[in-house]
């Protein structure tokens, strides 16, 4: 018999109130040891409080071919921005 | 220079004028800056030399933790040992980081490793040298840690994304893996005249295989000016030995050690080091699979994965099971 180990995905929360972030990927044979193998790989030095793992084959990515028409639309709507209005200085912070 | 001459399958750097229109977005993305990410467009000779090379690299840092768990159970206290346990336990981490970056090139883990074990696939030349006293410890992390530094820290900024992240990650593991190296020199050197006898000895034998570990001059090598152009080269290897030479000989100065080399003169209009290259001969010897420990260095990866075989079933058939029986119970 053989069989490679699927890839899992590995997120890290950093510290407390923090969002979860991709750090890397690794192999194991399920969860459980997915979450033991994330802790040696990518937390031998505090680098985290909270793991995530998701097979990676569960991952949807974008087109990368596709990345104007999903992100260039947002370049020239900078109203969107705070910075996009003056307020005058006497109205004072806003 | 954990990988060493690697092969990018050119015959000459092309020009942008003679490339294909995706071929030159790719190269002008390169020129820009950007990196590229496993998704994106990329030419085959690119994929073909990164999975060589950060293969080779990965590689390295495997095989790289033999000379040094070598002596985990014979280091001199306690305190250098869960030291040491932790700078092998790293080398072992990096090897993982760098073989998943591969892997977003279309290749397994596993493939990579059968190549190696075929003798497809090369690790550093370094670790074909053995690990005979203590004081090698301390010069392992000096030489062959402050020579991978050098060559690691440029490659942060290499094109491809998931080696250049690799590398940040090891970056910041690496300089600790220098540091208690020199720790362990300074002790050795400081004292008893035994004691700085072996550092001394330790540096006679690690000197030239270090700079060996940057590769012959590269100058007029096509692989490695199309490398360069794609930006997972980023020195020659001359340069990177300059640098190496230079910023080593005064830290060897410190502990009251002589580098073995007649020749070692410092220039002032170069403003670095004169030195004697080392004995490439001896370095194609290595490569060819004739240095001192190549066989065993081998034949211990080779016993570990066939031995750790029945575990890695044994862990994918439960999880099999298990998946099955949950299956079932839905």
């Amino acid at each position: 018999m053989k069989k490679e180990w699927p890839l899992w995905e590995v997120f890290i929360r950093g510290q407390h109130g923090l969002n979860h972030r991709h750090v890397g990927s690794l192999h194991a044979p399920d969860a459980e040891m997915a979450i033991r193998n994330a802790r040696d790989v990518y937390t031998r030095r505090k680098e985290g409080v909270s793991i995530w793992v998701v097979p990676s084959a569960q991952i949807t990515a974008s087109d990368p071919g596709a990345r104007d028409a999903l992100f260039e639309p947002a370049t020239d709507k900078i109203y969107r921005h705070p910075s996009f209005y003056d307020i005058p200085d006497k109205v004072g912070k806003m | 220079m954990y990988a060493q001459m690697v092969n990018t399958d050119a015959n000459r750097v092309r020009d942008i004028s003679e490339m294909s229109e995706e071929e030159r977005a790719f190269q002008e993305r390169i020129d820009r800056g950007e990196k590229i990410e496993p998704t994106d467009w990329m030419p085959e000779g690119y994929r073909k030399t990164l999975i060589r090379q950060i293969g080779q690299h990965a590689h390295s840092e495997i095989v790289g933790q033999l000379p040094e768990g070598n002596w985990i159970t014979r280091a001199p206290t306690l305190e250098r040992k869960v030291i040491l346990l932790a700078k092998v336990q790293d080398e072992a981490g990096h090897g993982l980081y760098l073989y998943c970056a591969a892997e977003t090139l279309g290749v397994s883990r596993d493939e990579l490793i059968e190549l190696l074990h075929a003798g497809k696939m090369k690790y550093s030349s370094i670790f074909n040298y053995p690990t005979l006293t203590w004081a090698d410890i301390g010069a392992v992390g000096w030489l062959v840690d402050g020579a991978a530094i050098m060559n690691q820290v440029p490659l942060q900024r290499t094109s491809f994304g998931p080696y250049s992240r690799a590398m940040v990650r090891i970056c910041k593991e690496e300089s600790f893996h220098q540091r208690q190296g020199f720790d362990i020199m300074m002790k050795m050197a400081g004292g008893t005249p035994e004691q700085h006898r072996m550092a001394q000895d330790a540096l006679n034998r690690f000197w030239y295989p270090s700079l060996m570990m940057f590769g012959p001059s590269d100058k007029e090598s096509v692989h490695s000016a199309q490398s360069m152009s794609w930006k997972i080269k980023i020195n020659t290897n001359d340069e990177l030995r300059q640098k190496f030479v230079d910023q080593t000989v005064p830290q060897a100065e410190y502990l009251g050690l002589t580098v073995p080399d007649d020749q070692l003169k410092w220039n002032q209009e170069k403003n670095g080091y004169d030195f004697s290259e080392p004995d490439w001969s001896e370095f194609f010897e290595v490569l060819k699979g004739n240095g001192p420990c190549n066989k065993e260095r081998l034949d211990a990866r080779i016993k570990a994965w066939e031995d750790g075989a029945w575990v890695r079933d044994g862990l994918m058939a439960h999880a099999d099971k298990s998946t099955v029986a949950r299956t079932a119970a839905e």
